[in-house]
């Protein structure tokens, strides 16, 4: 009977539709449809569906992000009824998400952002210029599965390690790893600071995020 | 994308313009060539060129063999040369309207040897090659018309060039332009190859599925068998152009204005022949001058001096009001490298800039010695990235984006908004270039090299063209038998 209102959901999706797509959620709560099942067999299909696209090169990097966006806002959407019905989504982990200190770059943190989210992770992004304390008091809070960090200047990459060594002083680190981007990173940079893992772009960071918490 | 045609990429309606040469400086390097014609004259060792040029009141030595010529004969005889006209195609929608609003790439020539795509070893060329070459060309969007790539040398030499045409009129529908025809003999089989393949004499005029280069010999000189087989291709209405690749320091002076005059004076004294002769055929300018090396004297193919020539030769054609057939790509470069990316993009970004009509030509290397088919697709995406510069920047309130600029504001990203997606496809998409992140690239250490020449095979294996008819493949080897005797 919900055949059609997920198709639809896909659909809100693959259009990057995230007015459509907050529309139909609410639908969905109000015709009794369960959240998870909203999620799973309607907006998670679209998003497969324009990634396969993207894998293809069929669909480019926007496609993906305004897809990712409207994923974002139906599953914000649906959120609510899933607290009052006591469910929660399963993510695939839960990624604590920041510009280190003294850095203000922002839209290749967002972009990781937005395609792990996209994935299936649970992303908390505090933005830029966050200093370690706070990334730790976080990942803490969340009990974060990863801690990712990006820095694009040489002076700021440093920042990097400071957290890590934060991490492995609380004694953190094995539960929580970390990875780290830039433009100024590179895999060398990453393994000298002990990062569990490093990506060039946000298209990777996905990969090695999975890699991470062990789901292909 | 512009597609003028089936499967043809041309630049139309450009954004970008470059005067190379003022009015003035063009009516200069004119009046220096009229007066090299008046004073020194013009090498035409062809007994039917000169009797032309007598016929019509020019001073002729029969004896050098060289024509002195009036300006006033020059000018009014180019006057009624065609600046509009068409290179038809097998397929009428691969026509090709040489309408001074078009840039048409074609491969280059004529090579002598090859790159196996297989083995990647050095070769010398064969008919197979040609067969090859025209296959990949007649997939490929951005290549317009064929021009014979390589000779096919297991072919006997007298009736060569002949078996070229015949092949790239059996393996693509695109137009087909040989520099290899050049003498009285040929050119006639050839003449009636074409009228075969276009369904007649009259057909042919109307519908030239063909057209023909012929080479200047540089200083003010021409050969007699190219003279003859030019105009009797100009009899036929196929269009027929000369080409000077007149060389600062050897066959030209050092200056590049002086190089330019000696080649002007060899085409426009040809050119003006043939509509002497032959009143209102089609006819086209043809260039490819460069300048010798320094050291060795050697022929160069690339340069400044060639990116300059290449934006100069337009004016010239312009001003005489003839398409322009020039000379891009064909790097000096040994193999496909930093030297062939630099030349290759500059001469064909300058040739393209001013509009020259039709560009030679992509794919060999060393001078247009060896044949590469890994450097025929890269030179198509130059011509591709040129192509997409040419367009320009489009001024409009939606190109503006003040409601994109105004919905993002500060600190925000674009890749989510609505206008993104709406003109994203308007960027450029490379197919060669390496975008990948570092260990993509560390992990395989390929490249565009590799990726030209999978495309190639690729092509090669899955590319079916419409061949010719079978009966008048027949014809067509009848016609060459005749000469083989």
């Amino acid at each position: 009977m919900s055949t059609e209102l997920f198709e639809r959901m896909a659909q809100s999706i693959i259009d990057g539709d995230a007015d459509a797509a907050v529309a139909l959620a609410q639908q969905a709560i109000d015709t009794g449809v369960d959240p998870l099942e909203a999620i799973s067999k309607g907006f998670v299909i679209g998003v497969n569906r324009v990634g396969e696209d993207f894998a293809q090169e069929k669909a480019f990097l926007p496609e993906l992000v305004i897809a990712g966006e409207a994923m974002k806002a139906a599953v914000a959407a649906l959120e609510p009824e899933m607290q009052k019905r006591g469910t929660e989504r399963q993510v695939h982990g839960r990624v604590v998400l920041a510009t280190v200190e003294g850095d203000i770059h922002e839209i290749g943190k967002s972009l990781v952002g937005t395609m792990l989210s996209a994935s299936g992770f649970q992303v908390f992004d505090l933005g830029v210029d966050v200093p370690a304390v706070k990334i730790l008091e976080k990942a803490h809070q969340v009990n974060a599965d990863i801690v990712a960090l990006s820095a694009l200047l040489t002076t700021t990459m440093v920042r990097q390690e400071e957290v890590i060594k934060a991490l492995d002083k609380e004694g953190l680190h094995s539960q929580m790893k970390v990875m780290v981007g830039g433009a100024p990173v590179t895999r060398e940079w990453a393994k000298k600071i002990g990062a569990d893992g490093y990506s060039e772009d946000a298209i990777g960071a996905v990969k090695v995020a999975k890699q991470i918490v062990g789901v292909s | 994308m512009k597609v003028v045609s089936k499967n043809i990429k041309s630049i139309t309606n450009p954004k970008l313009k470059l005067n190379v040469f003022t009015p003035e400086e063009i009516g200069r390097i004119h009046d220096a060539t009229l007066h090299i014609i008046e004073n020194v004259g013009v090498r035409f060792p062809s007994k039917r060129a000169l009797e032309i040029f007598e016929a019509n009141g020019a001073v002729v030595d029969h004896e050098t063999m060289i024509v002195k010529v009036k300006p006033q004969l020059i000018e009014e005889a180019l006057r009624k040369a065609p600046p509009i006209y068409l290179l038809a195609a097998r397929y009428p929608d691969q026509d090709l309207p040489l309408d001074g609003n078009h840039v048409y790439v074609g491969t280059d020539g004529c090579g002598v040897e090859v790159l196996d795509l297989h083995t990647g070893s050095r070769r010398t060329s064969c008919l197979q090659d040609v067969v090859d070459i025209v296959r990949v060309a007649d997939a490929l969007e951005e290549v317009a018309f064929h021009w014979i790539a390589v000779s096919a040398q297991d072919k006997p030499a007298e009736t060569r060039g002949l078996h070229e045409v015949k092949a790239a009129w059996e393996n693509s529908t695109k137009h087909v332009q040989t520099e290899s025809i050049y003498n009285e003999r040929e050119a006639r089989a050839v003449i009636e190859m074409a009228s075969a393949v276009a369904g007649g004499k009259e057909a042919l005029r109307k519908r030239p599925v063909l057209s023909l280069m012929q080479c200047s010999t540089s200083p003010l000189g021409h050969e007699g068998g190219s003279l003859d087989a030019a105009l009797l291709a100009a009899e036929a209405g196929i269009p027929t152009g000369f080409m000077t690749m007149a060389a600062c320091l050897t066959t030209g002076p050092a200056t590049m204005a002086g190089t330019l005059t000696v080649g002007n004076a060899e085409v426009i004294a040809a050119t003006a022949m043939l509509q002497l002769a032959h009143p209102g055929a089609p006819v086209f300018y043809a260039a490819a001058q460069t300048a010798s090396d320094l050291r060795s004297g050697a022929y160069t193919g690339g340069g400044p001096e060639d990116f300059l020539f290449g934006a100069a030769t337009n004016a010239l054609a312009d001003f005489y009001n003839i398409p322009l057939s020039m000379g891009s790509f064909a790097t000096g470069a040994k193999e496909p490298n930093w030297q062939a990316g630099v030349e290759n993009s500059l001469s064909t970004f300058m040739a393209c800039v001013v509009m020259s009509d039709m560009l030679l030509g992509i794919g060999l290397l060393h001078g247009s010695r060896i044949w590469s088919f890994a450097q025929m697709l890269m030179d198509c995406e130059i011509f591709s990235i040129v192509h997409q510069m040419m367009q320009g920047i489009v001024i409009e309130d939606e190109t503006l984006a003040i409601e994109a600029i105004t919905a993002v504001g500060p600190g925000g990203n674009f890749l989510a908004h609505e206008h993104t997606r709406k003109y994203m496809r308007e960027v450029f998409l490379p197919q060669f270039m390496d975008r990948r992140p570092y260990s993509q690239w560390e992990s395989r250490k390929d490249g565009a090299h590799d990726w030209a020449l999978e495309k190639a095979r690729h092509i090669l294996k899955t590319h079916q063209p419409d061949t010719l008819d079978p009966k008048l493949s027949l014809e067509l080897g009848r016609i060459i038998a005749s000469l083989e005797g």
